[in-house]
């Protein structure tokens, strides 16, 4: 009975998105203020939505719902919407809401796609430092894959501008200045959390096997992403870089962090993985 | 009663053509009198632009109302009708309705989308009103039109992109830098061209403006014109970093600038991006500058290439304009024909209390010593009935709706001989 609310409660979610993504879409092929104002508050509304989803979920878990890979496509769908509205309301950009909604979709999905019973947590992982790991991790890279899209979206605007192409969807993306600024942003937002997420983990780790660090697959990815971030933050910060150079950074970190993720889970087995439930 | 549009504009006839045809504004209220007076029309409105020159006016009757207008185009004017009546185009009813409000909404316009149309349209408008020229009819179709106009402008994006070169030149600014607060310009050279450009940047808000040119007077000038500072030309390039924004346009026969100066100029601003507008011909900056990381360069074709694309945008949306106007015309349309009952129901009324008029007059002759108060109470008395037995049939016609159903007004038309006497 509670596990139809859950359900049904995120495919109102997932719907939420989809509409987004279409008035979205529709935005960027015919603009209107309105269209755009649209897609944004279907994606609040289903956020909204994702989020009781995922507070119901926590009830019945009784711990923070994260916990296998259905779990983990749901929050990290749900985290990635609330950091767009965050990166929003500083720097409104109307047509991200365009390009964010189907990665809504598609994380939503996947999730609904997967298994979604409930895993027992065994008693080696039941401590205060596994939520606060979790909640770091997820939000840092949810920050750090905005800054990605943004900065994928960075790179057409400027391919667009370079080869002169001044029509089509060249007038409604959002100007240069704006995507970079909003992109720096999401690394400032992210970089941090990561940071704190890793360190959390270590501490935890230590409490649970007995060591800081074991070189297991996901914690050499991790560091490689962390690693990846810190120099494009050091290079924005102290080296001028930005633009061009500074987006196809962020995309080459989003990969390492799509890799730790999901890929580090599903190919390599070790300590973080989903796969020996 | 019709409404109708007569003239030409800068497709059907040449400035040739259209110049003599106009009429100044001084003389207009003089020309809608005498319009009124030798056409017969009720109500009377002209339009006359750099390219255009149209009448609006209702009619009574379409018989010769083209022939009667044409006449007195070639009298006023003094010119043989031969001359410039196959130019003309005439439009009645739903149609005028449609050519005043496509006009108002500047559908009709040379650069679709321009606004000074409706500017002008508002003063034809005050000078008629003015002149009593304009009634129920007209003063409605008028504000329709500017409030169509309004709407047009508002819910499409027809007006919303440069058509100029100097405009688009600020637009691609704003898509790169996202606002232009606080931002720097410098001008070099201090060509016409530099100039405008540079007057659209500062209205945007463009912090500094840095002029340099061969000659440092006029750099000075138009400096001081600006508020801004004069370089003296052969220290410009090592104070190209301090620009977000170039303006070139001098008559140099070669590049001025090239890679080099602007890789350095880059390196002191920390990689922030530059734009650089070339505007001379020929060419004042080298192009290859335009594959170096955070620099954008456009030069005149390329500028011109947005203009045209923007003009093509603007054909686009005037499509969906189009569709908004045609549904105001029906609107307009109904409206036009619910006025069609207010003759009906007029006439009703006056030939029922004419009946009752005629009969109480009968009856009081035939008394001889009636007091003054009761000969007054009994009149009171039939007009009670007359009316009291006219209210049902009225606002039945009033209820239905005339547009789209005549046969209302026709029956009480009928019932009641309205229309043989």
């Amino acid at each position: 009975m509670t596990t139809t609310i859950y359900i049904f409660l995120l495919c109102g979610a997932l719907a939420l998105y989809s509409l987004s993504m279409v008035s979205g879409l529709l935005h960027l092929l015919r603009p209107r203020p309105q269209k755009s104002l649209w897609c944004k508050r279907f994606i609040s509304a289903g956020v909204t939505l994702h989020l009781l989803a995922f507070v119901e979920r926590c009830f019945q878990a009784q711990t923070l719902a994260v916990t296998n890979l259905h779990e983990s496509l749901s929050f990290f769908a749900l985290l990635l919407g609330l950091v767009f509205l965050l990166i929003y309301r500083k720097i409104p950009l109307p047509t991200l809401g365009t390009f964010i909604s189907p990665m809504l979709v598609v994380f939503t999905l996947w999730a609904l796609a997967t298994t979604h019973t409930i895993t027992p947590q065994p008693p080696i992982l039941r401590s205060f430092w596994l939520p606060l790991h979790v909640l770091l991790s997820f939000a840092g890279n949810a920050f750090l894959v905005l800054g990605c899209i943004i900065s994928i979206m960075y790179l057409l605007q400027e391919h667009l501008i370079k080869k002169k192409q001044i029509k089509g969807i060249f007038r409604n993306l959002p100007a240069l200045g704006k995507l970079d600024e909003s992109s720096y942003l999401c690394l400032r937002c992210g970089f941090p959390l990561l940071t704190l997420g890793i360190i959390s983990g270590s501490v935890w780790a230590s409490f649970a096997w007995g060591s800081h660090w074991s070189w297991d697959p996901k914690e050499t990815w991790s560091l490689i992403t962390w690693l990846l971030f810190a120099a494009l933050l050091h290079g924005r910060m102290n080296s001028g870089w930005r633009g061009r150079k500074a987006s196809l950074l962020t995309i080459i970190g989003f990969a390492a962090i799509m890799f730790t993720f999901l890929g580090v889970n599903l190919m390599l087995s070790g300590l973080h993985s989903y796969a020996a439930h | 009663m019709h409404i109708v549009a007569l003239g030409l504009n800068h497709q059907t006839a040449p400035v040739a053509t259209r110049e003599r045809l106009a009429f100044k504004t001084e003389e207009l209220p003089e020309v809608l009198r005498r319009l009124r007076a030798e056409t017969g029309l009720s109500e009377a409105l002209i339009l006359s632009t750099c390219n255009r020159v149209e009448l609006y006016g209702i009619s009574n009757t379409l018989d010769d109302c083209h022939a009667r207008l044409i006449k007195f185009l070639a009298d006023y004017h003094q010119i043989a009708a031969a001359d410039f009546a196959d130019k003309l185009y005439f439009h009645t009813d739903s149609e005028a309705i449609h050519h005043g409000f496509r006009v108002a909404s500047s559908l009709d316009s040379m650069v679709v989308g321009e606004p000074q149309i409706l500017g002008q349209f508002k003063d034809a408008f005050a000078i008629a009103s003015a002149e009593s020229s304009t009634g129920l009819i007209l003063n409605r179709f008028l504000h329709r039109s500017f409030f169509i106009a309004k709407e047009v402008r508002t819910r499409t994006k027809i007006a919303s992109n440069a058509v100029s070169v100097s405009f688009a030149a600020v637009e691609l600014a704003k898509k790169i830098f996202g606002e232009l607060n606080g931002k720097k310009v410098m001008l070099i050279g201090a060509g016409e061209m530099c100039e405008l450009a540079a007057r659209h940047f500062i209205n945007q808000g463009i912090e500094q403006v840095l002029v340099t040119n061969r000659t440092l007077s006029r750099a000075q000038q138009l400096a001081d014109e600006f508020s801004g500072i004069a370089l003296p030309f052969d220290i410009f390039r090592g104070q190209l970093d301090q620009a977000d924004i170039i303006l070139s346009s001098t008559g140099a026969p070669d590049y001025i600038i090239g890679p080099d100066e602007i890789t350095k100029a880059l390196k002191k601003r920390r990689n922030r991006p530059m734009f650089l507008i070339d505007i001379a011909v020929p060419r004042d900056i080298d192009p290859k500058v335009n594959d170096l990381d955070n620099i954008y360069l456009f030069d005149v074709d390329d500028l011109q290439d947005v203009v045209t694309e923007n003009l093509d945008q603007r054909r686009n949306e005037a499509e969906h304009a189009e569709e908004l106007v045609n549904r105001e015309v029906e609107k307009f349309e109904q409206w036009l024909a619910s006025l069609s009952v207010t003759p009906t129901i007029k006439q009703l009324r006056e030939k029922v209390l004419a009946i009752c008029d005629q009969e109480i007059n009968k009856t009081l002759a035939g008394f001889s010593d009636l007091d003054p108060k009761d000969e007054k109470r009994l009149k009171a008395m039939v007009n009670a009935i007359g009316n009291k037995f006219l209210h049902h049939p009225i606002s039945y016609l009033k209820a239905k709706n005339a547009a789209t159903d005549t046969q209302p007004a026709t029956t009480i038309r009928e019932i009641f001989k309205l229309d043989d006497n």
